[in-house]
């Protein structure tokens, strides 16, 4: 939105439908109408209506998504699993299952379970879209398109998305249901747990961009930032798997232990507004990782190019946002869930300590490193020391599950020769 | 002008979310409202220009504080079945207290802001240049490691923090039986 | 940096249409017939009994109190760390002594099975 203003600097400009188109390619459309309204509305106006018409067609676009991104999760999960997904409704692929299936919801009957706190479980999944949207609202799109480039930007998403936890709450409360409470209770708990690794691996970009600009964070990956941190990278994958609720990480909604946990007795579009804002949550996660780790727009320099670059960082951004979000698919196709004590020890006893751990040696070795050096010289002692990190990491895990199958195996022994013991088997296999 | 409108929106809000955590009976219900209250002290926040405190408000009170307050409530027994009322006979007391401290802050303020006669109560606010505003958030960051700003309460604030963390486990973590 | 938040606010304004118009456009459309057994809250089989708002454990207490106090100081390592380019090794070495000091917190429950899902 910023920038770029220079173009279009003429007082009296009127509107002209092939400048217009022009500026749509230019991905300069907001300065040229800026441009244009000058004069007949007060500035304060300008901006205000230009925001508006900036965050109703993101977050439009971002519901419309929605509908393709689920087509396209069951279609691939459908084929990782062998099976052909969605072939009937529109077409040989089946691309209009999702619009189905949302007149379906349209038309359900919304029922609010007896005994419910209306306020809670009615505010749910209004609050839980809108948190997903708001995160939106400082990722740049691209050189010249972003909401607002805050100067707390990486902080904004992190408070946005913290205060997302607490509709889980409400829709647990709100329902008057075992299953929901306890649905919701644990929820919670596994997204303050892994709002810590995510929290402190988010701590390295800024370090190495020394800003919280997401525009900033974008220009200073000459070198990206997978390469420069790839152990930070990883623990915010794996902590976003866990924020978003997704396999393996999916025991918000096991649906073998607690039914469908917070949301159970959501129904229609209530429902909807739960599973949409998790799919824009998820998307927002791969965009965000594409942002702070890939490069974001950037691409060998092809954004800089005279009059495609704004367009051509745009298609970079978003094919690099989808590479991300394939890699969400991907796990969930491969790997089985896991179980919730299993879940809280790999946070608490592995993902806590190696970030802490990790943001000590990044930030030391950034001192290290002489302040005259160049970005490549930087990024590769990052990687070596990143790669040292992760090496020492991966053989104490190995050594503690090696302990941990040798206490096990132990156990299955004693059960044996004492066969006559069917508890004590019991507990063995527990 | 919006600004000041805004203003006053805001305030009335986190007052109002404010008398419903004192007054409300339902526990969780007094929970959102006073979520409500921080979210507007977020926002006053921004009014002040301070957008990183508004963040840090939102991430540490909303997305954590919050959550801790619902999950002790939940530890509590029996804790939909309660028909006390919130006032106990401190309230005089109470009262009291916080009229004194309305007193010193109001006392406080208008020693720095003298009240004129004749001053206009909802004037502009000051303009601060945008490029130091731009700054304060890196300021802040070197000011808290800098020995001879803050980096003693900085770290005074870890100390803090891990007594508070091992005095909950002590307090709330049964002790291990071998 | 005010004009910068007024997108924000702007934004947190607009939100609400999006999740409401669906529910919305949905009370319309579908039908409106309830009746007590319809709104009886699922359970396993059997009608639902005694009270949903049960007492919780302590655990998730504990996680949630850990979680505040990693919270808190990455609000104080994000600024350091956004302020990296103007501050010595000194700084650094600082921030190594906040951290290990609340490691130690982590340390200390993990040593006390506070961390154990039971």
């Amino acid at each position: 939105m910023h920038g770029l203003a220079a173009h279009w600097s003429g007082p009296d400009m009127s509107f002209n439908i092939v400048d217009f188109l022009f500026s749509l390619v230019q991905l300069t459309t907001f300065d040229y109408l800026r441009a244009v309204w000058e004069g007949d509305m007060s500035p304060g106006l300008i901006e205000a209506i230009l925001d508006v018409i900036a965050i109703l067609t993101v977050s439009t676009f971002l519901l419309l998504i929605v509908l393709f991104l689920i087509w396209l999760e069951r279609k691939v999960i459908a084929r990782i699993q062998d099976r052909i997904g969605p072939n009937r409704v529109g077409g040989r692929f089946g691309l209009l299952q999702t619009v189905a299936d949302v007149l379906k919801l349209l038309t359900k009957e919304t029922l609010t379970p007896a005994g419910a706190d209306t306020i809670a479980y009615n505010l749910a999944p209004l609050l839980t879209v809108m948190t997903a949207l708001l995160m939106w609202a400082v990722i740049p799109f691209a050189p010249n398109v972003i909401g607002v480039d805050l100067n707390v930007g990486l902080f904004y998403v992190l408070a946005v998305s913290s205060a997302s936890v607490v509709t889980l709450l409400l829709a647990g409360w709100g329902s008057n249901n075992k299953y929901a409470l306890l649905g919701a209770f644990r929820s919670v708990a596994q997204l303050v747990s892994y709002e810590v690794p995510m929290v402190l691996s988010l701590i390295i970009p800024i370090l190495l961009a020394r800003s919280m600009y997401m525009q900033e964070l974008v220009l200073a990956q000459t070198v990206p930032f997978l390469i420069v941190a790839p152990l930070s990278a990883i623990i915010f994958f794996i902590s976003a798997l866990a924020e978003t609720g997704r396999t393996p990480f999916d025991l918000l909604e096991a649906e073998s232990e607690i039914v469908a946990g917070f949301h159970v007795e959501y129904g229609g579009m209530k429902f909807g507004m739960f599973f949409l804002a998790e799919f824009v949550s998820t998307l927002f996660m791969s965009g965000l990782f594409a942002t702070i780790y890939l490069g974001g727009w950037r691409l060998f320099g092809l954004e800089r190019l005279e009059t495609f670059g704004p367009l051509l960082g745009l298609i970079v951004f978003f094919i690099k946002m989808f590479a991300v979000y394939f890699v969400f698919i991907w796990v969930r196709g491969t790997l089985p869930r896991v179980r919730i004590d299993q879940m809280l020890d790999l946070n608490w006893k592995f993902l806590v300590p190696l970030s802490l751990i990790l943001v000590l040696v990044v930030a030391v070795v950034d001192k290290l490193i002489p302040a005259g050096a160049g970005d490549y010289y930087r990024a590769g002692v990052h990687l070596v020391s990143n790669v040292a990190v992760g090496f020492v990491a991966l053989e104490l895990l190995r050594r503690h599950a090696a302990r941990q199958r040798a206490i096990y195996e132990e156990r299955l022994v004693r059960a044996h020769s004492s066969a006559a013991e069917p508890e004590v088997m019991a507990e063995a296999a527990h | 002008m919006i600004q000041q409108i805004i203003f006053i929106v805001i305030s009335f809000l986190t007052l109002l979310m404010g008398w419903i955590v004192v007054t409300n009976r339902n526990l969780f219900h007094a929970a959102l409202a006073l979520m409500g209250s921080f979210l507007g002290v977020a926002g006053l926040y921004v009014l002040l220009d301070a957008g990183f405190l508004a963040a840090a408000q939102l991430l540490v009170y909303i997305g954590a504080i919050s959550i801790l307050i619902i999950f002790a409530i939940m530890m509590t027994r029996r804790l939909m079945q309660t028909s006390e009322t919130p006032f106990n006979n401190q309230w005089v007391l109470g009262g009291i207290t916080s009229l004194v401290v309305f007193a010193v802050i109001a006392y406080v303020v208008l020693q720095v802001f003298p009240w004129q006669p004749g001053a206009q109560p909802f004037g502009a606010a000051p303009e601060v240049p945008g490029a130091v505003l731009e700054a304060s958030v890196t300021q802040l960051g070197a000011a808290l490691v800098s020995v001879d700003q803050y980096v003693l309460p900085f770290e005074v604030a870890s100390v803090l923090l891990l007594a508070a963390l091992i005095g909950a486990i002590v307090v709330a973590w049964p002790e291990k039986k071998e | 940096m005010l004009a910068d938040w007024q997108f924000i606010g702007i934004f947190l304004a607009l939100s609400p249409i999006f999740p409401a118009a669906p529910v919305i456009a949905n009370w319309l459309l579908g039908p409106r017939k309830p009746n007590p057994l319809k709104q009886q809250t699922y359970e396993c089989g059997v009608e639902t009994v005694g009270d949903t708002w049960i007492q919780f454990k302590v655990q998730y207490y504990i996680y949630a109190l850990v979680f505040v106090v990693f919270d808190v100081e990455a609000v104080f390592l994000f600024p350091i760390a956004a302020a990296y380019d103007q501050l010595g090794l000194f700084a650094a070495f600082e921030v190594v002594v906040f951290v290990l000091i609340l490691a130690v917190g982590l340390g200390y429950a993990w040593s006390r099975g506070a961390l154990e899902w039971t």
